[in-house]
């Protein structure tokens, strides 16, 4: 038997440089509206200009007669979606849980819902023809306002249903034991509306190659689910069914789902018999693709004087549509975050003439840890104690909700190497009390937690005759890198140089894997990629017995056993350890910023955050993803919020102009840490997850630091000037 | 290739271009008003005239070095031209308002937003697309300091930054990190690489090399 470790040169420490960072920086990546077709034709939603009611009557006559046009269809004429329920006659409204249904009848939901499609030969003559459809609508009176119909929101039907669901009322030890503490606060904090607005707008090109055969170029984060969901939409057998997603321009959770402009392009494109493509317009970013919900949150939390928490309660009210749940995390943090003896959670849902929420970057948690790290500050300042310490002493040493041992936890090692990293020693303890060149100075910090998200995944490995490797699993790259990181797992385990593997992915014909969601990837797909290889080495380990010297190497097994390839496909799951430990990914931000006191203007000057994720697969990308997450959550914290005419149930933010995400001006250099220990309880390769984690927390970090800085709570995000003087 | 093009650019070309287009828009905005049937039959109702079927314009146009003759509708867009009438996806679409960067190409020298500018003003202009920047076996050092730098994610607001950073070191802006964020900040990333795009830059302009 031949030692595998011998069998060939060990990987190289350094971190890998982007593997697909060439097509990229060249621009020859080819997104999904890129792909060149013959016959290729171009469509245009005309979307509703009212929240809710009927379509009395659509003219399309002017627009059919324009030049380029190709057909305009609409619910009056659709030739249908074979997967959607026959039309009741009168229309009836959908019970909540439905899937909103594209063309399908007369009623109205949301604003900016799509009404009809122009499809033609070129997209400037589709745009003037969108232009001349008119449509006439019986107005309703609609309901947009959240905070005017907050009383209106309550438990989640299918949570009244569900025993078991996490979104029950909780209650640990006492209700409402906070009343009775010696130091006690009570906060409630909102969250706007907020959009993903990924770079490359959503977009889409539906070929059919047969009658019975799609093939789709899509922007999703999931190319099997999108299989899945356009066979079942579409009656098609699921192998029948093609998707395409090779470089997808950011979605950061606007692609989990299957959106109706999708299926509107597949209807399209099988009416014409010919490729169609379609690209949102930016405004149509809005109301097409998700969002994070509004929600406002409430925190009372008593503590000792001392210090030690004694009692959370936590409610959140989120938004959702009128025809779908969307429930979220946003409570569950605080009833693992922190060692307390008393928890209370309550989550209600509110639905509103919008289109539905949907997961956006750290969904839920992103949102209760800004209200939970914004409570355990103001608690500190209660106490007059430093917020660090009280994190410190009030530190989960096993999971409080489950009772169960944490599978691995560094928490305490994020703290205290960020606080050093940052010098947060050198912080004032009164708020106001920092200066510098005439800007108040503040220094914030917050907690981050994520869950541990691991799903079955399938990878195939291909060993080829000149020794190189390819690796395929049907997961995604919407930017973290993970053909980088795959390619950086398969290279260990088979000891080849990490450039001697390419990494496929982004298609549906390739094996079964989750998509690219709740920082699930490298824990599920790199744990496949790794049993896969091992499997794979062990072939040629035995393929390599009774051969000629002590260490061939991989190609010559192949030539001495006459093999053009050699291949193995694996799968991997979670075992019993999901019930024996409980699984988070942690971490901490520290944050730094200058505020102006004539302005209220805020600079973030410095930011140091740290992550406890078991072991970094690739640091160079890792970081990146860190960086972004921060990013991110600045965004979240001093710009992002959209805004409508309730008059009119409309987004006013409806561009990039209007809409404020953060440009090169508003981010710092940003400081990255790992603790880098692998967690082996979770899965073969000890990594768990990374994205969700680098934002959650960080809006709380920010307003933690803007509340050090000039003594003023901002609860109500985002934190523009004018709250701040 | 870049190199066709001087190497700084006097910041009062700028306005001078940006007064150029002014008034380039206003004769256009003029001519869609004017009664005479300018783009053919079917515009005499000046009603139908910005969406009819406007007679295609005759263009000629320099494209990353190569002279190319056309004939298009006037509503394209230079980007719309560049990505779906010349199979030059490499210049994204990002917002179609001009308020991202994405598709920042380089017009004569200038870092210019194809999605503002009309193809058919391009008239005798040199186009220099990120295809024309460097090439796979070819990288351009900003290229090669962005994939150093890891100043990317997703990639899609990539060749926007990088025909933007070419300009940014050329016209002198890229003296320090303060300036480069300030002359950076119409190109957006959503992913957040920032930092290292803006450490990218600043390596490339360091190096003294020629963008």
């Amino acid at each position: 038997m031949i030692n595998p470790k011998n069998i060939h040169a060990s990987e190289p420490d350094a971190s890998l440089d982007r593997v697909d960072g060439p097509v990229k920086v060249t621009g020859t990546a080819k997104y999904s509206a890129e792909y060149q077709f013959g016959q290729l034709t171009y469509a245009v939603l005309v979307t509703s200009s009212i929240a809710k009611g009927k379509i009395k009557s659509i003219n399309a006559s002017k627009a059919e007669k324009a030049p380029g046009v190709l057909t305009i269809i609409h619910h009056l004429n659709s030739p249908g979606i074979p997967g959607y329920p026959v039309v009741k006659q009168p229309a009836e409204r959908a019970p909540l849980g439905t899937a909103f249904r594209v063309f399908y009848d007369e009623l109205i939901y949301f604003n900016g819902q799509p009404v009809a499609m122009v499809v033609a030969e070129t997209f400037e003559q589709a745009v003037h023809a969108a232009s001349l459809v008119q449509v006439v609508y019986e107005v309703e009176e609609h309901q947009t306002d959240f905070e005017a119909n907050i009383s209106k929101a309550e438990m989640a039907p299918s949570v009244r249903r569900s025993k078991n669901s996490p979104f029950q009322d909780y209650d640990r030890g006492t209700t409402d034991a906070w009343k009775n503490a010696e130091v006690k606060i009570s906060a409630t904090y909102t969250i706007p509306t907020q959009h993903h607005q990924p770079l490359e707008p959503h977009a889409i090109i539906a070929v059919w190659e047969a009658a019975d055969k799609l093939t789709v170029y899509d922007k999703n984060q999931g190319v099997k689910s999108a299989q899945g969901n356009l066979a079942q939409t579409f009656k098609l057998p699921r192998e029948n069914v093609k998707v395409i997603s090779k470089f997808i321009g950011g979605a950061f959770g606007s692609g989990i789902r299957v959106w109706p402009h999708t299926v509107a392009a597949v209807l399209a494109a099988k009416k014409l018999n010919r490729p169609v493509k379609l690209v949102l317009g930016r405004e149509l970013m809005f109301t097409s693709v998700g969002y994070r919900p509004y929600t406002v949150q409430k925190i009372e939390m008593g503590a000792t004087k001392a210090g030690m928490l004694i009692a959370i309660t936590h409610e959140g009210i989120g938004q959702t549509s009128q025809y779908e749940e969307h429930l979220e995390r946003t409570i569950l943090a605080s009833r693992a975050m922190y060692a307390c003896p008393n928890v209370s959670t309550r989550y209600r849902l509110l639905s509103l003439d919008v289109n539905t929420p949907t997961w956006m970057r750290g969904p839920g948690d992103a949102t209760g840890m800004f209200a939970l790290e914004s409570a355990v500050d103001e608690m500190a300042f209660a106490l007059n104690m430093d917020p660090l310490e009280m994190r410190l002493k009030n530190h989960a040493d096993s999971d409080p909700e489950r009772n169960l041992p944490w599978s691995a936890k560094s928490l305490k090692a994020c703290y205290l190497l960020g606080a050093e990293k940052f010098g947060w020693k050198n912080r004032a303890l009164a708020p106001r009390s920092m200066k510098s060149n005439g800007w108040l100075v503040g220094y914030g910090m917050a907690s981050s937690l994520y869950g541990f998200h691991r799903h079955p995944s399938k990878a195939k490995a291909i060993m080829l005759a000149d020794g190189s490797v390819v690796v395929q699993s049907a997961t995604m790259d919407i930017g973290p890198g993970t053909g980088t990181a795959m390619s950086r797992i398969a290279a260990k385990v088979l000891g080849v140089n990490p450039r001697k593997v390419r990494f496929e992915m982004g298609d549906s014909s390739l094996p079964d894997a989750p998509g690219q969601n709740g920082s699930s990837t490298i824990p599920s797909v790199g744990s496949a990629v790794h049993v896969v290889c091992e499997s794979l080495r062990n072939k040629l380990v035995t393929l390599a017995e009774g051969m000629p010297g002590t260490s061939p190497s991989y190609a010559n097994i192949l030539k001495y056993h006459n093999l053009s390839q050699l291949e193995a496909t694996e799968e991997s799951k979670s075992g019993p350890e999901r019930d024996q430990y409980s699984m988070y990914s942690f971490g901490c931000h520290f944050v730094e910023v200058h505020v102006k006191p004539l302005t209220g203007e805020v600079h973030v000057k410095k930011v140091v955050t740290c992550a406890d994720v078991g072991k970094i697969i690739n640091e160079k990308t890792a970081r990146s993803q860190s960086i972004g997450g921060v990013v991110g959550g600045i965004g979240m914290a001093l710009m992002e919020a959209s805004v409508m005419d309730h008059r009119y149930g409309r987004y006013i933010t409806s561009d990039l102009a209007s809409y404020h995400i953060p440009v090169h001006a508003d981010i710092p250099q940003i400081e990255v840490h790992y603790i880098d220990k692998p967690d082996m309880l979770v899965n073969p390769i000890g990594s768990k997850g990374l994205g969700e984690i680098a934002i959650v927390g960080v809006a709380a970090a920010v307003a933690n630091a803007v509340f050090h800085a000039t003594g003023k709570r901002v609860r109500e995000l985002p934190i523009t000037l004018e709250k701040l003087i | 290739m870049a190199e066709e093009f001087p190497a700084e650019n006097e910041p009062a070309l700028l306005h001078e271009n940006r007064r150029l287009f002014l008034k380039q828009s206003v004769t256009l905005a003029g001519l869609a008003l004017a009664p005479t049937p300018f783009f053919g039959p079917a515009a005499l109702n000046v009603e139908e005239i910005p969406g009819g079927d406007a007679e295609n314009v005759k263009l000629s146009i320099s494209v990353n070095g190569v002279k190319k003759s056309l004939s298009i509708d006037p509503r394209v867009t230079l980007l719309d031209l560049l990505r779906e009438r010349l199979a030059l996806t490499g210049t994204k679409k990002g917002c179609d308002f001009g308020q991202c960067g994405a598709c920042t190409v380089h017009v004569d020298g200038q870092r210019v937003l194809s999605c503002l500018s009309l193809a058919v003003m391009q008239q005798d202009k040199k186009v220099v697309t990120i295809e024309g920047l460097g090439k796979l076996d070819q990288l351009h050092p900003l290229q090669e300091a962005f994939i150093k730098h890891d100043g990317f994610q997703c990639g899609y607001c990539t060749p926007g930054q990088l025909m933007s950073a070419a300009c940014c070191i050329r016209e002198g802006k890229a003296g320090s990190e303060a300036e480069i964020q300030e002359y950076m900040s119409g190109n957006l990333c959503r992913c957040g690489a920032y930092p290292n795009i803006v450490n990218a830059i600043l390596e490339v302009k360091n190096s003294g090399q020629k963008v």
